[in-house]
């Protein structure tokens, strides 16, 4: 009679799946591995060359700000001395710069694109704007040396002019040209795209119900936007706006050809100095010798390094702000 | 013409119009008047397309202040293409058109000049679906209107209060009002909306199939619910559950498509659709012997 009661073991669940479905799952499988193993092995790569570097410099790599090779006549390296930090400085107000200044732009398009403009030019603006995302970026940067800089050295005159009291506006000795806030507003118009793609489409798939639910209540469309649509897609945007910045942070030839690249760590944003790693390592690159070379590696893998970092942070980030909304 | 399976699922359960008109009749006559403000509400010729697609054809209806009125019909008869063009909804669907006139106390709400957003909060309206704002919690879901549309409100506590009771929600939520409306089950969802739906008092609450997707207890409970609200507001609401007709309604109004656009045939007091309808067409839907 106690046998009724006996609670079984749970058992153990398989299924045998048919051949073609493991056929697919090995494609599938094979497809998803190998970015993953390209990436390693890129990282490998680097890590490997920049080694040698890496030990001698020590901590200095990322603390100091020089970078200096003397070498005798036959190639022998007398005396070297590199850190990365001013260009690390650099890399992270440039592309601070830049999505604090695309962010709202892109986010403002999509909505407007989404729940405002009109069929025709609807379909007409999504097209311009991803193929703004295809741009060669030594146009934009050709572009932003030539076209945006006055203007922009002007803006941030102005900004320093009104809120230079704030340490990170601040411009000493007075001198504007070629600074991380023009390279920011370069970069900012690269980014534009991508951000404003993912935001769109993050967008779109706002749910219907809760957007009729919202007008039914007697909501303007700015109030529908803000109850139903900006919670959903928030996490969304934010995800959009990371590949933003690592887009901006490994951008080159549009840094390299607007900013001052030069060896000084320098927060302020306002004043022509800076440079960032991809930049340096394009400028270097052409007339180094085989020891610069490798330190060159190393800086690649210390930017390889905080685009993780950046993108891990923003997950934190995300995830710990919750109540996404969907 | 073709039967949906809610019209199969009616046939077995209540062939006998007599059922329904006997439930019709036990509900408590209504003591006259009610405290509803306002006129009432009036369509005139509404016509409604979507795109070249004529799918409601001149439907004239009135529906006095502080009454319930159902409608009834199979399928895609338009329905609620019609309630969507009382409170201006039909709009947002890309390429939907209407003509006619739809009279809040008698003032036309296709007016030129008109504000959409004041005529929602007017006309109020429940979904088929529950459809919580899931980044709300439920205290700030049944206030969402309120914030939605920038209203002042005094005690803000005691509005929510009221409207979680009106909904019959109340009890169950009170503890809870700071949790998110997601935790709820369905039935709990859609009385959350009704009571999100009151917090804007309107004059008119529109209500789509709000208890298709519901079990039978939570059904009834809505359905007690749209009792007392007549009290003080004007109900219209579609539904395929000719027995919750029945039960809630004191005016139903037949609706059927013959393959065109859907039109209204006959609405009558909800005793006499269920008893005798005038029409041949009628008698054959609540009689489920239909076409």
């Amino acid at each position: 009679m106690s046998n009724a009661t006996l609670v079984p073991e749970a058992r153990k669940i398989s299924t045998e799946p048919r051949r073609s479905d493991k056929v697919f799952r090995g494609i599938v499988t094979t497809g998803g591995l190998s970015s993953l193993v390209i990436l390693g092995l890129i990282a490998l790569f680097l890590a490997y060359r920049g080694y040698e570097v890496l030990q001698q410099e020590g901590l200095g790599f990322i603390t100091k700000a020089e970078w200096a090779i003397t070498t005798d006549d036959a190639g022998n390296v007398l005396e070297s001395h590199f850190g990365l930090s001013a260009m690390l400085v650099g890399t992270i107000l440039c592309s601070l710069v830049a999505v604090v200044i695309a962010l709202p732009i892109s986010v403002f398009s999509a909505l407007f694109l989404n729940f405002y403009a009109p069929n025709w030019m609807k379909k007409i603006l999504i097209a311009i704007v991803d193929m703004m995302a295809a741009f060669p970026s030594i146009l934009f940067g050709i572009w932003g040396f030539l076209v945006l800089m006055p203007s922009v050295e002007y803006w941030g005159k102005l900004i320093n002019k009104y809120l230079g009291w704030i340490p990170l506006f601040e411009v000493k000795p007075y001198f504007f040209t070629r600074s991380p806030f023009v390279a920011g507003v370069v970069l900012a118009i690269m980014i534009i795209p991508i951000i404003t793609s993912v935001s769109r489409e993050i967008f779109a798939q706002a749910p219907l119900d809760r957007i009729q639910a919202a007008f039914a209540l007697g909501a303007t469309r700015w109030a529908m936007i803000k109850a139903v649509v900006i919670p959903h897609g928030r996490s969304g945007v934010i995800g959009g706006a990371m590949l933003g910045l690592g887009r901006a942070m490994g951008e080159t030839v549009a840094v390299y050809t607007v900013l001052n690249i030069v060896f000084q760590i320098n927060w302020h944003v306002l004043l022509g100095a800076g440079g960032n790693v991809a930049s340096l390592i394009i400028l270097k690159f052409g007339e180094a010798s085989p020891y610069e070379i490798k330190a060159l590696m190393a800086a690649g893998l210390i930017l390889f390094l905080l685009t993780l970092v950046v993108n891990a942070l923003a997950n934190v980030i995300v995830k710990s702000t919750g109540k996404s909304g969907r | 013409m073709i039967q949906t399976p809610e019209s199969e699922k009616e046939m077995t359960s209540s062939a006998q119009p007599s059922s329904l008109a006997s439930v019709a009749n036990a509900k408590s006559p209504r003591t006259q008047p009610t405290k509803a403000t306002g006129t009432g509400l009036e369509t005139r010729g509404i016509h409604a397309w979507f795109g070249k697609n004529h799918v409601l054809s001149n439907v004239n209806l009135e529906f006095a202040a502080g009454s319930v009125t159902a409608l009834i019909g199979p399928s895609g008869c338009g329905k609620s293409t019609f309630i969507r063009t009382i409170n201006r909804m039909h709009e947002f669907i890309p390429g939907a058109a209407m003509a006619g006139e739809v009279l809040l106390d008698g003032k036309d709400v296709y007016a030129p000049g008109v504000d959409v957003t004041k005529i929602r909060l007017q006309i109020g309206m429940v979904f088929q679906k529950p459809n919580p704002f899931p980044s709300m919690t439920i205290g700030e879901n049944v206030l969402s209107g309120i914030k939605l549309a920038q209203l002042k409100v005094e005690n803000k506590d005691e509005l929510l209060e009221e409207c979680l009771v009106r909904a019959g929600l109340w009890n169950e939520v009170k503890d809870r009002l700071n949790t998110h409306g997601g935790s709820l089950s369905g039935g709990q969802q859609q009385r959350l909306c009704i009571a999100r739906a009151l917090a804007v008092r309107p004059q008119v609450l529109l209500m789509d199939e709000p208890c298709s997707a519901l079990d039978p207890g939570s059904t009834l409970r809505i359905e007690e619910t749209i009792r007392e609200l007549s009290d003080t507001m004007t109900i219209v609401i579609v539904t395929h559950n000719m027995q919750q007709a029945a039960r809630v309604s004191d005016y139903t109004a037949f609706f059927l498509s013959d393959g065109g656009p859907g039109e209204m045939i006959e609405v009558s007091r909800t005793s006499e659709i269920f008893s005798q309808p005038k029409d041949q067409r009628t008698e054959n839907y609540v009689t489920g012997r239909f076409g």
